[in-house]
Formats: structure tokens, sequence, C-alpha cells
């Protein structure tokens, strides 16, 4: 019984180890970061039966420089972003945030009716709510006993 | 985007140690320059507003800690997703002496702008060196 139990608690350790010397390879390797980005900004897409919500991480640009367009079954959106004008004799000591202009295309799951797409813009997240077509939506059919 | 965008790093916990709060916490990208009276941090930190965020500064360790509330949708499921939210924490080292008195942050857009006015012993202590 003893034997048993210890047996157990030295198997738990070496999975445990198993599960350390895996984390630090993967530390190694980089695969613990998230994924590079390739295009900005970085999208989520929630959905629904009734449509679908879209947000996007645009930190330091204002609502107004946001332009946004759905055609078909896409959603542009457009926007830039400007750099603090550096003056004579200041100087960068580090400079990771990316700036420039940006579009991104972002197929959406169903089509959307354009009229009724809505946008908000609050603390650097846009969130656009786009609803289902009418004839898109999926109907819901009874079953008559013959 | 001119700048090669970086993937957002996740915040390392010393092995073995665990965070309270289950959520991921990642890097902000920052940007910090030096003007003649002190230095400036831009930090992306989306989802965070003026009572969602805290700065420290003890001797010359300055710290960023932003709180995100997870997103919750009512009936709706992410379906696709390119980034996670998540709190943000950074450490800094200043190099300069700064007059605690005068640090001023603001948050805009999703971006926190911090100015830390050298003081003035720092600005005066400067000796120029002179060649020969």
């Amino acid at each position: 019984m003893l034997l048993q139990e210890l047996s157990r608690s030295r198997m738990l350790d070496a999975l445990r180890d198993m599960e350390r010397l895996q984390s630090q390879f993967h530390k190694l390797l980089g695969w613990d970061r998230e994924p590079a980005l390739s295009e900005f900004p970085p999208v989520n897409v929630w959905t629904s039966q009734n449509g679908c919500i879209v947000t996007a991480e645009i930190p330091g640009v204002d609502p107004g420089d946001i332009e946004l367009s759905v055609v078909n079954q896409t959603l542009t959106i457009k926007g830039s972003r400007t750099p603090d004008q550096l003056k004579d004799g200041e100087e960068y000591h580090r400079r990771e945030r990316g700036y420039g202009q940006f579009t991104r295309a972002v197929e959406l799951p169903f089509p959307v009716d354009p009229e009724r797409v809505d946008a908000r813009f609050s603390k650097g997240v846009l969130c656009v709510n786009l609803p289902r077509t009418e004839q898109d939506k999926p109907r819901k059919i009874d079953v008559k006993s013959a | 985007m001119t700048t090669e965008l970086r993937e957002r790093e996740e915040v390392r916990t010393p092995e073995g140690a665990e965070r309270t709060r289950a959520r991921r916490t990642f890097i902000p990208r920052a940007d910090i320059y030096e003007t003649a009276d002190g230095i400036v941090v831009l930090a992306d930190m989306p989802g965070v507003d003026e009572n969602s965020v805290e700065i420290t500064l003890e001797k010359n360790i300055l710290t960023i800690d932003g709180r995100v509330e997870p997103e919750q949708r009512e009936g709706y499921t992410l379906t696709y997703a390119e980034y996670s939210v998540g709190d943000y924490h950074r450490v800094f080292v200043l190099s300069d002496a700064v007059d605690r008195n005068r640090i001023d942050a603001t948050v805009k857009n999703g971006v926190l702008k911090l100015t830390l006015p050298k003081s003035q012993e720092a600005k005066a202590r400067r000796i120029a060196v002179k060649a020969e």
C-alpha cells in the first residue's frame, strides 16, 4: 500500500518535471508568445444567429479618424496613427509602437444589413455591431404530423 | 504601418509562481522620449481608462499597471480571435531623478501618456565635459 502511494507521488513528480521541461522548451523557441501580427489592427469576431460583432484594438486613434465601410460581406477598417512630433534636441529612448496608415478588411460569416450597422469606439477599442439580413436568418420549420 | 509590429508579449512570472487573478497579463508596447524638461512615456493599453490604470514610482522604479475587464457579450460566441484581452504590467528603471510632485498622467483612446519632469537638482547636477 505504502509502496503504491510512493510510486504514485513519484509519477506525479515526473509529470511535473516533464511539464516544466516542456514550458522551458517552449520559452526557448518563443512558442509561448502570441503569434506575430501580420495585420493591424488585430480583430476579434463574435457571432450569434442574429448577427456578428467585430472588435478591434486601435489605441491612439481618434474615433473621427476611423473610416468604416461595409461592401457585400466585407467590413473595411481604415485609419492612421500619427507619432508625436519631436522637437530639436529631443530623442527617442525606445520606440515600439507602430504608426502610419492602416487598412484592414474582415470577411463576415454572413450578409449583413448595412443600414443597421452600428459602431462605437471607447478606450482604444472599436466595436462594430453588424446585424444579419432578415432573409439570411435561419428559419425554424415546424414539422407537422401527417 | 511603418514600424514593424511585434507580437504582444506576455508578462512572465517566476517559475512555479502564479498570479492571483486568473487572467493573462501583457507587456504594453511603449514609446519613450526625452525632452529638455523630462521624459515622456506613451504606452498602448487598449481597454484601459483613467480609472483602471495605476502608476507607482518607488525610488527610480516606475511601475505601470492596467486592469481590463474581460469582454462578455450576451448571446454571442467568440468565433475568431487575433487578440486576447488581459491586464497590463510593465516596469521601467528611470535614469534621471524625477520631480515626483509634477508627474502627469493621462489616458486617451487607450494610450497612457506619462510626463515625468526632471527635478531641478538633476538638471543642476549635470556637468558639461569640455574637450581639451
